[in-house]
């Protein structure tokens, strides 16, 4: 029975590695000088996120009337991204968490790198709430502590509370649950490093790591509550996310279909970024042995699956609209995809819905380059799904004299580049200093020197 | 006073599994058992108890929670209450989501902690009884010497019959 399951399906890893040749691999590229490729897309991404920075302090400087908003339109290419950019964290804690309950073990190659950039784009989401205060310098009064000011604590019935609470503790929750895999990594640079600086980094945070079997079961105990804990606390983040929206009065957004669209949303968002880098990841570092086809076809069908929902949320969305009788529902959907912004809506539907729907093809899920493409489109589709959740529900409201557009200043396009400039230059350096590779995991699911029965699961 | 320990190398987890139930089976004293990676069963072989650190999760997530349903009680009904909409001062259905999140954060940062903790890792620490390999490619098992039961032929032949590719005596001071 083993060897029939064996032959129908494709091992995990490739190349019939044993354990030393895994650890080796993966610490590669660590251990070479960085290629020229590697300092091209380092020096771009740098370049970006300097752009950012200049943009960022001069708006911070100016204030926020350096953007295009309006009476009308008072959230709109700022709250997009924020949004944008928490949905992209998701899917890291998707493969990170989710999947270990479920004991899916392809996971093990991809969810060290989906859990690095879970955390960078928390870190670049959390940015645009921060400059749309408009006094950043006050942005810690979001928090309750006590102050000379009464004391004046924050008011705790407001949706902009709790996401301020549920994205930090997703920050938090998400760094210490990485920190934690890696930890016996650390272990294995830290005995295979030579001594010196960096020998005494990587012992430094290893923590004495022995691999002993007492704190390995100790270890895994811990994995698996964090990983029970990050499951409902990312279901709960995106949720939160959507609060902000659904608990306001306006048509579009005043509905209780958006948290679980949001959320939907947010893992399919993420899994194209993940597919995105993964795919780069596995050509720039030679690990197509670790993430293979099969990790590229597993994570399509991912995308398909989620795809579906966000499409079935879509139509779901517009036929509630049409039928509740609510005129100012129906508007607000109609004009979202016959109004003035009604090609947003149009790009939103074809790359979210339509252009997934290729996926099914096993010759598409198998030729990369298709799947990469089909995956940038994803990633586009999906911000324009915020920008015409966020824009097109404002920009038409209840009085008609008050109707106007909108469109992005430079220095908000800017703003864009530069955290696209941050998310990549941190990711960049994450691949030159850390493992990308969860070592230890991966090595427990190769099939060397396991006993029979276990190697087929 | 220093015990006398001797220490197994085996190159796959068949032979590790394997050479621990045997060690249990013969009553030999097993010190410990080092691996590369988190090796399932391993525990039972052992004869380890379980972790009692979802205990330390549950605990701590319910005095998180509850110490947060209590601070956004007194701060919005009792210290400074303020009407928002015209809503309850006590709304306690506004208050979940916030203490949803609290409870995650005390529940995961405490039971990594405690982790931490009761296995006396701390930042900076150098690994105590490192042994050579194990992080990579090895799995050991260390065996105490001194113990009644250990009885030097029968240890040999049972390292030989899992395929020890190394043997070495430790003295270690207790």
């Amino acid at each position: 029975m083993a060897e029939l399951y064996t032959a129908l399906r494709q091992p995990l890893i490739q190349g019939g590695k044993g354990f030393a040749q895994v650890t080796s691999d993966v610490c590669a590229p660590m251990e070479r000088r960085p290629t020229g490729l590697w300092w091209t897309a380092f020096l771009i991404s740098v370049a970006a996120l300097l752009l950012g920075v200049v943009t960022v302090a001069y708006q911070i400087r100016t204030g926020i009337g350096t953007w295009g908003l309006n009476n009308t339109v008072g959230w709109a290419f700022d709250i997009t991204n924020f949004v944008f950019w928490i949905g992209i964290g998701h899917a890291g804690t998707l493969i990170s968490a989710i999947l270990f309950l479920f004991r899916q073990k392809w996971r093990t190659s991809v969810n060290r790198s989906a859990e690095a950039m879970t955390l960078f784009a928390v870190m670049c989401a959390g940015i645009f709430p921060v400059i749309h205060m408009g006094r950043p310098w006050l942005a810690y009064w979001i928090f309750p502590y006590p102050n000379f000011r009464g004391p004046l604590w924050i008011n705790f019935r407001s949706p902009l509370a709790w996401d301020a609470f549920a994205i930090s503790t997703y920050f938090i929750i998400s760094l210490t649950f990485w920190y934690v895999g890696l930890i016996p990594d650390l272990a294995t640079i830290r005995d295979r490093a030579k001594p010196g600086l960096r020998r005494s980094l990587f012992a430094f945070f290893s923590l004495g790591w022995t691999g002993s079997a007492r704190i390995w079961l100790r270890y895994e105990t811990v994995y698996l509550l964090l990983a029970g804990l990050a499951t409902p606390l990312v279901v709960s983040v995106h949720t939160i996310v959507s609060w902000d929206f659904a608990t306001s009065v306006i048509p579009g957004w005043h509905t209780t279909i958006l948290p679980p669209y949001f959320v939907a949303g947010a893992i399919f968002s993420g899994m194209a970024m993940v597919l995105t880098l993964m795919i780069i990841a596995r050509k720039v570092m030679g690990l197509e042995d670790y993430i293979t086809l099969r990790h590229v076809d597993v994570m399509s069908k991912l995308v398909i699956l989620t795809s579906s929902m966000v499409g079935l949320a879509y139509m779901t969305e517009f036929f509630t609209a049409l039928y509740s009788g609510n005129h100012y529902e129906e508007f607000t959907f109609l004009n979202r995809a016959f109004g003035p912004m009604g090609w947003a809506y149009w790009i939103m539907l074809s790359c979210n819905v339509a252009i997934p729907q290729l996926l099914w093809s096993r010759n598409i899920r198998s030729r990369v380059y298709l799947v990469f493409v089909i995956s940038l489109l994803i990633n586009v589709g999906m911000w324009f799904e915020r920008f015409v959740i966020v824009v097109t529900s404002l920009h038409r409201d209840y009085l008609p004299s008050n109707w106007t557009s909108y469109s992005p200043t430079v220095i908000e396009v800017a703003t864009l580049v530069g955290s696209f400039g941050l998310f990549f230059s941190c990711f960049l350096l994450f691949c030159r200093i850390l493992p990308v590779i969860a070592i230890g995991e991966v090595k427990a699911v190769l099939s060397y020197g396991k006993p029979k029965e276990e190697v087929s699961a | 006073m220093s015990r006398r320990l001797l220490v197994g190398f085996f190159e796959t987890e068949s032979d590790i599994l394997g050479v621990t139930r045997a060690a249990r089976e013969l009553d030999l004293n097993i010190v410990d058992v080092y691996s590369p990676y988190a090796l399932h069963g391993l525990d039972r072989a052992m004869g380890l108890q379980p972790s009692r650190l979802p205990w330390v999760c549950f605990l701590l997530g319910l005095l998180g929670a509850g110490a947060k349903v209590w601070f956004e009680f007194w701060t919005t009904a009792i210290d400074w209450p303020i009407n928002v909409g015209g809503k309850p001062w006590n709304s306690l259905p506004a208050f979940v989501p916030i203490t949803f999140e609290v409870m995650v954060l005390f529940a995961g940062l405490s039971t990594v902690f405690a982790f931490f903790l009761v296995s006396r890792m701390r930042p900076g620490k150098e690994p105590e009884r490192l042994l050579p390999g194990v992080t990579n490619d090895r799995f050991a098992i260390l065996l105490e010497e001194s113990d009644a039961a250990f009885d030097t032929a029968k240890v040999a032949a049972l390292f030989r019959a899992f395929h020890a590719v190394h043997v070495e005596e430790r003295v270690e001071e207790v």
